[in-house]
């Protein structure tokens, strides 16, 4: 039951055009400081391009996708209008004036900080203030979302919560207070010294609030792409969800372990204790348990499509398995993404290693592996499969669907190995130029050509993209039926309710950003004497 | 089902989910703060205690080690790029009175006919830098030297105030615009070398550094020269030190004649 389309469909076209613009300046970044490029001889450029891009991709578009999803799925999931639609056009509205209010002073090289903010470097008020806006805009989802459960709940006594909308709110409550983090190094340190009320900032307590965002904010980008893992893929490729309860745990240890562990991104900073980074540490690996739980659980799910569909072997039901259909193939793409993006991210996380890859092309890389491969192929996969819901029109054209996929594959991979591969062999990363001619780097040109060669590969891919969905709005027209979600093999009849609520849950995230964060965090901000005086970007 | 059901150590889900999550907690912080600070056989605790406050990042007051003497002064200024912003009228006509004694050298219009740098629409942080490094000797000159002894910092800043608002002349040396050699306009980034303008003006300015279109070249030169061979060392944490004596001295060439024919239009207007 998809009643406000329209609502949903601005999410996803509003996401959508600005991730067409932002993949445009990151393959144009990639081509500018590559040896195939002659260098603009302005670095300011390539850091505005990079704060927009950064910008974009980080805040604005992933937080668009999982909102536009987060309405589909209340509606569908819980067979029930959405409540506050009126709310959730204004939090839409918030996000588009947020957007339009930093994206002028990044274009007027005013705010030129990247999307990490960088204190003591500051930017142009309006900037962050556009950033806090399209936070609070999505503040009014999280709090839409936890209203709908409820109302449902009042209707349903008892009964367990669809997946789809349990995990939803799951994500919507793991960004709700992964936000605080960043909302307070923005609202308590860097808005003042932008407004010109001081000029000193604790860069080192900043760092600290931000790794309290920058981690769990991976989890939140990612949520979209599990719930399409275990809701969507299962369904459309005729198979069923293996165990319905192994995913709701997989949520909530997304939940209670996703946030107290963002310290990783401090592993090289002198101001928080070591005892504090190798708890982070140890913790960090325990968030690889829901993500192997999830490979698993949809390995098992998609040999049940296989064995229902003929397939036989121990693993030649892989053959028997609907290759051309588009959602098979994003899922097992993401999986391969998936599973070296996570290898790279051992590493990381591992205090020791990560001393060699600190601040390296490595974790560009990664990162653009890892999100803007398994993480933003399903998102295609998501768009791909409520379009002709939202619409009322048929999206015909599957081979088209199917080539955009495996150039988004094949990009990403010719992208990101001989990144991750330059990052090894030292190049740091935010550099806006690279003297290929010297023999100290000559050697890494070919790897860096390849890079960029990939992200031409991906812009076309991203145009492909959004070209399909253009057209999607103007195919004849079509009923699709309602928008269903996988069923479990064993349909739960009724689920402990620890698995049906948030509460415990989010009640052990705090207090685990509590006991991981506190001392930290009030030893830098009641020690005198650590500000530093601010560099205004453009000041003279 | 209610939350009464859920908070309560009946439930199995609640006892399991915070016990398994306390002792994850407490493992690991015993780890953390006890067993890998003593696995350290490099660092000496006096007891557990000083462990824990040492993985805990508890601040602690350094060793009072005296920092050793310097042969030479180094500049002690502070600026910010708040340091005089906004002056007022009478601080420049104040200015223009006391910049009579500095016109001799460097002309009456700020733009010097010797080989003294203009002065005219400079950034008033540079001014205010270079005159008291003058007056505290972290930069020495046998004319200029004298003439700064004496000033006060009121002095300082309203020289500083009026050379920022007179008007940018093309300067007096107008040699044809040479093209832009790579060191100015790459830097070299294998050497650490960033762009010159990077922090001059033309792409971007740090709070410091002078723009330097038509200033002259032998001076640029020299001064160049004198930073690569530690003789001025009035740069804040060596940053022009640094950047000098990683150039050639066909760079140094190129990079003065360079500036020295350019016009002062490119430089970034001070807001
Ligand atoms: C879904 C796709 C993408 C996402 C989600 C994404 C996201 C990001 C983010 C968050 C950053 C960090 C910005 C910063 O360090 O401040 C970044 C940097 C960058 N991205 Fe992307 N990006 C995507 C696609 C691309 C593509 C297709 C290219 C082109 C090959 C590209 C090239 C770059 C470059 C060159 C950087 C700067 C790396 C550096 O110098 O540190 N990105 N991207
Ligand atoms: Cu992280």
């Amino acid at each position: 039951m998809l009643v406000n389309r329209k609502l949903i469909l601005a999410h996803f076209w509003l996401a959508f055009a600005v991730f067409g613009i932002a993949l445009t300046l990151g393959a144009w970044q990639m081509f500018i400081r590559s040896p195939i490029g002659t260098w603009l001889s302005n670095p300011e450029l390539y850091y505005r391009s990079l704060t927009a891009h950064g910008t974009v991709m980080g805040y604005v578009f992933p937080t668009l996708v999982a909102m536009g999803f987060g309405y589909a799925i209340s509606e569908s999931a819980l067979q029930q209008r959405l409540v506050g639609v009126r709310w959730a056009w204004a939090g839409f509205w918030l996000i588009v004036a947020g957007s339009i209010m930093a994206v002028i002073p990044i274009a007027l090289g005013r705010a030129s900080v990247l999307y990490t903010f960088y204190p003591p470097l500051i930017g142009n008020v309006f900037y962050y203030l556009g950033v806090v806006l399209v936070v609070v805009g999505s503040w009014f989802w999280v709090a839409l979302m936890s209203i709908n459960l409820r109302v449902w709940r009042k209707a349903h006594p008892g009964a367990p919560v669809p997946l789809a909308m349990f995990a939803n709110v799951a994500g919507s409550y793991l960004w709700a207070w992964t936000a605080v983090g960043a909302a307070l190094e923005l609202l308590l340190q860097i808005i003042p010294v932008a407004a010109g009320l001081k000029s000193t900032i604790d860069a080192g307590l900043a760092r600290v609030f931000f790794s309290w965002t920058l981690h769990a904010i991976v989890y939140f980008w990612l949520m979209p792409t599990y719930i399409a893992y275990y809701t969507i893929v299962p369904r459309a490729i005729g198979g069923r969800v293996y165990s319905d309860s192994m995913a709701r745990i997989s949520f909530i240890l997304f939940l209670v372990v996703a946030m107290p562990i963002g310290m990783h991104h401090t592993f090289a900073d002198p101001q928080v204790g070591a005892g504090f980074k190798f708890i982070h540490s140890a913790f960090t690996a325990l968030v690889a348990l829901p993500t192997l739980l999830t490979v698993f659980t949809i390995c098992a799910s998609v040999e049940i499509a296989a064995r229902l569909r003929g397939g036989r072997g121990m693993f030649g039901w892989i053959r028997a398995l609907p290759w051309d259909n588009p959602m098979m193939l994003a899922l097992a793409f993401s999986f391969v993404m998936l599973g070296f993006g996570g290898a790279g991210g051992l590493i990381n996380m591992s205090y020791q290693l990560d001393a060699s890859i600190h601040n390296t092309q490595w974790i560009t890389g990664h990162f653009h592996l890892i999100f803007g491969g398994a993480i933003v192929i399903m998102y295609f996969a998501i768009a791909y499969d409520l379009w002709p819901h939202l619409t009322g029109r048929e999206l015909i054209d599957v081979r088209l669907m199917r080539t955009q996929l495996w150039l988004w594959f094949v990009g990403m991979i010719v992208t990101t190995f001989p990144w991750h591969w330059v990052g090894i062999l030292g190049m740091p990363r935010r550099m806006a130029y690279f003297d290929f001619g010297d023999p100290a780097i000559a050697p890494q040109s070919l790897s860096v050509t390849l890079s960029a060669i990939g992200g031409f590969v991906l812009l076309a891919s991203g145009i492909i993209f959004i070209v399909i969905l253009a057209r999607g709005m103007r195919a004849p027209q079509a009923e699709a039926g309602p928008y269903r979600f996988a069923l479990a093999v064993h349909e739960p009849k009724t689920v402990p309710v620890a698995l049906n609520t948030h509460a415990l849950w989010v009640a052990l995230m705090i207090a685990l950003t509590l006991t991981n964060y506190g001392y930290p965090i009030l030893t830098l901000a009641l020690t005198e004497g650590t500000s530093v005086p601010a560099v205004y970007v453009g000041a003279q | 089902m209610s939350t009464r059901d859920l908070f309560t150590f009946s439930n199995p889900h609640f006892t399991r989910g915070v016990g398994i999550t306390a002792a994850i907690l407490i493992v690991t912080a015993i780890a953390g703060f006890i067993v890998l600070p003593f696995a350290q056989p490099w660092v000496q605790f006096a007891n557990v205690w000083d462990a824990i406050c040492s993985a805990a990042g508890v601040p602690q007051r350094a060793a009072s080690v005296t920092a050793p003497e310097q042969a030479k002064r180094l500049s002690g200024v502070v600026l910010t790029s708040n340091t005089l912003s906004r002056p007022s009228q009478e601080a420049i006509g104040r200015g223009a009175t006391l910049a009579q004694r500095c016109a001799i050298c460097h002309g009456p219009t700020g733009i010097s006919r010797a080989d003294s740098p203009n002065l005219a629409g400079q950034y008033a942080a540079v001014i205010y830098k270079e005159l008291h490094d003058f007056r505290s000797g972290a930069r020495t000159n046998a004319v200029m030297s004298p003439f700064a002894v004496n000033l006060t910092d009121q002095e300082i800043a309203d020289l500083s105030n009026y050379y920022a608002y007179l008007p940018r002349l093309p300067a007096y040396h107008p040699t044809p615009q040479l093209p832009k050699p790579s060191i100015v306009i790459y830097g070299a980034p294998m050497r650490g070398i960033a762009p010159c303008g990077a922090c001059h003006g033309s792409l971007d300015n740090k709070t410091g550094s002078p723009w330097l279109e038509g200033q002259s070249e032998a001076y640029m030169k020299a001064q160049l020269q004198a930073f690569a061979s530690g003789e001025r060392r009035n740069d804040i944490s060596q940053q022009m030190r640094n950047i000098a004596r990683a150039m050639t001295p066909q760079e140094i060439e190129q990079a003065a004649a360079y500036y020295a024919s350019q016009p002062p239009d490119v430089v970034k207007a001070v807001d």
